[in-house]
């Protein structure tokens, strides 16, 4: 019995390392910085234009991996709209335009800031909803309080008089 | 203010049921959720087209390489005789396999499947459509994939219903199934033919 628990453990020691190190690898993907485009083939000889390139694809949603933004993904639509993206850039199109071109294809969910309108209003509006709520809610339980506070238990005649012995310094 | 202590038991009894229905009402959701998404009417990474009801964009395409099929263009799908379903595949989308019986059966019934070959090598989408059959009337290849962009497209495959004033009519994005054909795509046929 001792063997299998030990050669068990021996089996899965390489598997829990090799999930840390996936672990670590998902966690050093996920920040954005280092994930931003690395192939220096893809980015735009003019720093001033890749930057703005850069401010352009962060708020483009890769609709592959739904979470993350053009720049941050690795995947095969992402790379082809951050070279759209490029192109248009050094065409001279302005960052509107640009967004606007992808947005005519993709619509609102390319956007990973929502645009105001009539369908977004509640997602725009429930911060202010559930900080109004719960304002409210504060605000009713004070004023409930403040109309009738707890009552002062009267203490007993025997618990008086206990008291007042305490006070004599005459008892214990 | 002073019936306070008057409704005591029954606001314990709500704070003890209060929970317990959002409780309830999560796990309803959650449960809904799961059916929809083992019957395939619920798809959380799905994204509505932004190109409904707007005309199909311009765009021409090349033939596949040794298809010998004709080549697809927008004129091709403004002003035909009836709908038509735009597809677009690939041999290395393991979905598309799955769909493709369904094109078949379309085409079988005599509605235009035309077939664009996404991102893929002519030699690879030949041998694809050699091992299951060719349901396209007309066939063209995006291999840079960017008339795919100016789709909407975000995934192979998908499939387009085009009205006969070239107008996007529905889009599917993932693979074709009986039910999905049953339910919208036939339905959508007879209504716009």
């Amino acid at each position: 019995m001792r063997r299998v628990l030990a050669a068990l453990r021996d089996a899965a020691a390489p598997a829990l390392r090799a999930g840390l190190g996936a672990l670590a690898a998902a966690w050093l993907l996920a920040t954005p910085v280092l994930a931003a485009v690395s192939d220096p083939a893809e980015m735009l000889r003019d720093p001033a234009q890749e930057e703005r390139a850069r401010v352009i694809g962060r708020e483009l949603r890769c609709m592959v991996c739904q979470n993350q933004s053009i720049e941050d993904s690795d995947a095969e639509l992402a790379r082809d709209l951050r070279r759209i993206v490029r192109e248009q850039v050094s065409a001279g199109r302005s960052n509107t335009d640009i967004m606007g071109y992808l947005h005519d294809r993709y619509g609102d969910f390319v956007l990973l800031r929502p645009p105001v309108k009539p369908e977004t209003y509640l997602l725009w509006g429930t911060p202010v909803i559930a900080l109004g709520l719960g304002l409210a809610m504060i605000v009713a339980m004070r004023r409930r309080r403040a109309a009738n506070p707890a009552p002062q238990p009267d203490l007993s005649a025997a618990e008086r008089a206990r008291l007042r012995s305490i006070e004599d310094g005459s008892g214990t | 203010m002073s019936e306070a202590s008057v409704p005591r038991p029954s606001r314990r009894r709500l704070l003890l049921l209060a929970p317990l229905a959002a409780a309830a009402a999560a796990g309803a959701g959650f449960y809904a959720m799961l059916r929809g998404l083992s019957t395939g009417s619920y798809d959380p990474k799905g994204v509505p087209s932004a190109l409904i009801g707007k005309p199909v964009p311009d765009f021409t395409l090349p033939p596949l390489e040794g298809a010998d099929l004709p080549a697809l263009s927008a004129a091709d799908l403004r002003g035909g005789e009836r709908p038509v379903l735009v597809n677009f595949f690939a041999s290395w989308c393991v979905p598309c396999v799955i769909e493709h019986p369904m094109l078949m059966r379309l085409a079988k019934q005599g509605v235009p499947v035309f077939g664009v070959a996404y991102k893929d090598k002519p030699a690879d989408a030949l041998g694809f459509l050699r091992k299951h059959g060719t349901p396209y009337a007309k066939l063209a290849a995006d291999q840079p994939g960017r008339v795919a962009i100016d789709w909407g497209l975000y995934g192979v495959p998908e499939s387009y219903l085009i009205d006969r004033q070239g107008i996007i009519r529905w889009r599917w994005a993932g693979p074709l199934t009986e039910d999905t054909l049953t339910q919208e795509l036939l339905p959508l046929l007879k209504r716009t033919a």
